[in-house]
């Protein structure tokens, strides 16, 4: 209660209202500018609160009763999900977690490597690895996918966890981002110190440049996290067994069945709330280790 | 002190200089891993893509007991991209799509960002972890989600306008289902942008708004005359991936396809290669479609870049 009197007391003084502009004035545009803001989460969170409240319905109820009403039937839907195609959504949801948390990390560890080598050394072929790596982050992913597929296949590695996790690994965009947070964060100075230490090349990257770089490391594992949980095309395309599915893919074959056997709806609904609710948790209690601001700061080197 | 300081440190530097020059494997273990990906996982496919796009399948030695063979056969695959009235419609629609959905992500995004730096604002840091949520949620949930809201059996909106006897027309018609889509886009999409914006306009120092503000500068010139201008970059980086993510559009139609009979298999390019690539087995069309669309969008991100790169030069000067 009085920490809210005193923020009441300080923040006016903090942004004084402008010459012309009186008490009456400024609340009007504080209850304005709070309301944009306030409506743009409602718009951002109602489709997650209908999802969670459909999945509350029963069958029966997800037609019939005022969609933002919650059902009766949440225990029965998570049961049946659970059942479905012999706990496919287990598996689906597991996959994710390799192709996301491993692919991400190995993208990474990559990118790392590479963005501090290209920003530490000088080495013949630099300028044109610098050049094609320019190039690479314009070239847009998604068209790569089919080409892709068509070299997989060649390799016999289509439709293998693979075929997923390897074209998640290299990612031009992250190999940039390392390269801007090494030439940021790692002075020469402190790679020159641990020389005169006698301390390898190998061993200066590891115990010190890794480190210096986390902070920008951590946002990009956490990119691609996302961006590997949420691609869609590339096992779309890589993948014919459904045991090797990522979430999506999975939930996308439900809702397409759906069209032929409505009852597939509600599980369908129940599987998306249920992914969806621990991505929310991580991204809340992961919010503070984003450094968004190296994304733009990035585009100015 | 600085002399001392500095004297001993400067043959180190020409020593690590000298080390730098002599030609040593290290550099090259460091960026190896990432360049052989870089070469199998994208350089490969695209010079592949590139040379089926000029192959194609004839039949050799006529009748009943002709041959497939895998022949050269010149510009035909491009001439057939820019002869199919179904692929240049479907190229027609990807480019509608794109000029509602991103001048309305981008807009709203630094809205958002602008309203979230003022002063004036409340509720600050509630809003803004709500608005970036959807960030998290995969195309494919996103659009299933916002595919039951259209649907008027289980949209609220629709519930409530019966309730008064109102009929409202269907979000995934003809007409409406552009802006469906790209509303799904926006609402995934806004958040990490206006988060982008965002943190660019906190590293303003704040002695400069303190300065406009006794020189009796309202918060929207304040907005309009320092914030925008020195959130270019970040403008122009968010602008570019919002133009070639908008390109690249898939996992929303592909979705919605499956509640809808408005959107069809062909509708967006990338789906019209796939149904090409898939469902007609012809990979040497889909690779020809697959280059042409890489290079229109690389093409059309590059003009972006120009164009915006002026723009800030203009500024500044």
């Amino acid at each position: 209660m009085t920490a809210t009197a005193t923020l009441r007391e300080v923040r006016p003084d903090q942004s004084a209202p402008p010459r012309g502009a009186g008490p009456r004035g400024f609340l009007v545009s504080r209850v304005v500018t709070t309301g944009i803001l306030v409506l743009g989460a409602l718009y951002c969170l109602v489709p997650i609160a209908w999802v969670v409240i459909a999945a509350t319905k029963s069958r029966a109820e997800l037609f019939s009763t005022f969609t933002m009403a919650p059902g009766t039937g949440l225990l029965e839907n998570i049961a049946e999900l659970f059942a479905y195609e012999d706990g496919g959504f287990l598996l689906w949801a597991g996959n994710s977690l390799i192709y996301s948390g491993i692919g991400a990390l190995a993208c990474t560890l990559v990118s790392a490597a590479a963005g501090y080598g290209l920003a530490k050394y000088r080495f013949r072929g630099r300028a044109v690895m610098m050049g094609v790596l320019l190039a690479g982050v314009l070239v847009p992913g998604i068209t790569l996918a089919i080409p892709q597929y068509m070299v997989m296949a060649h390799l016999e590695l289509a439709n293998t966890y693979w075929s997923v996790l390897l074209p998640s690994i290299i990612s031009p965009f992250a190999i940039y981002l390392s390269f801007i947070f090494a030439a940021a964060s790692v002075p020469d100075e402190v790679m020159e110190a641990g020389r005169i230490d006698g301390a390898g090349e190998f061993r200066i990257f590891g115990q010190i440049g890794l480190r210096m770089m986390v902070p920008g490391l951590v946002t990009v594992f956490l990119l691609q996290f996302i961006g590997i949980w949420n691609n869609f095309m590339l096992p779309f395309i890589m993948l014919s067994d459904d045991r090797k599915f990522p979430l999506t893919m999975g939930l996308y074959m439900m809702l397409n069945r759906g069209a032929s056997e409505a009852a597939l709806y509600t599980l369908t609904i129940t599987g998306a709330a249920i992914s969806v609710i621990p991505l929310l948790a991580l991204v809340l209690w992961l919010q503070r280790f984003w450094r968004l601001d190296l994304l733009s700061g990035g585009l100015k080197g | 002190m600085t002399t001392t300081a500095q004297r001993p440190r400067a043959p180190h530097r020409s020593a690590a200089a000298a080390r730098r020059r002599r030609p040593t494997p290290v550099p090259y273990v460091f960026v190896g891993p990432a360049a052989i990906l870089f070469v199998v996982m994208i350089l490969v496919p695209l010079i592949y893509a590139i040379y089926l796009s000029f192959r194609g399948q004839r039949i050799s030695g006529g009748g009943a007991f002709g041959r497939k063979q895998d022949v050269f056969v010149g510009l035909e695959n491009y001439i057939t991209t820019f002869t199919n009235p179904e692929l240049l419609a479907s190229l027609g629609r990807m480019l509608a799509y794109s000029a509602i959905m991103v001048p309305i992500l981008m807009g709203s995004a630094l809205l958002l960002a602008l309203l979230l730096d003022s002063p004036r604002s409340a509720l600050t840091g509630t809003t803004r972890t709500a608005i970036f949520m959807p960030y998290a949620i995969p195309g494919v949930v996103g659009s299933l989600m916002w595919g039951f809201l259209y649907l008027p059996s289980t949209s609220p909106l629709h519930w409530i306008a019966e309730q008064f006897g109102i009929q409202l027309p269907n979000v995934l018609g003809q007409g409406l289902v552009y802006g469906a889509m790209a509303n799904i886009a926006i609402w995934g999409g806004v958040g990490f942008n206006m988060i982008i914006m965002y943190t660019s306009l906190r590293s303003i120092p704040g002695e400069i708004f303190d300065a406009a503000r006794i020189d009796g500068c309202t918060e929207f010139q304040i907005a309009w005359h320092i914030k925008i201008p020195f959130l270019m970059p970040a403008l122009i980086l968010t602008g570019m991936f919002s133009v070639i993510g908008a390109l690249q559009v898939y996992s929303e139609p592909i979705t919605l396809a499956s509640m809808t009979t408005t959107i069809h298999s062909t509708f967006f390019p990338l789906m019209a290669i796939h149904q090409a690539a898939f469902q007609n087995d012809n990979l040497n069309l889909a690779a020809a479609m697959s280059v042409v669309l890489a290079l229109g969008i690389l093409a059309l991100s590059l003009i972006v870049l120009r164009l915006s790169q002026r723009k800030t030069l203009g500024e500044d000067r």
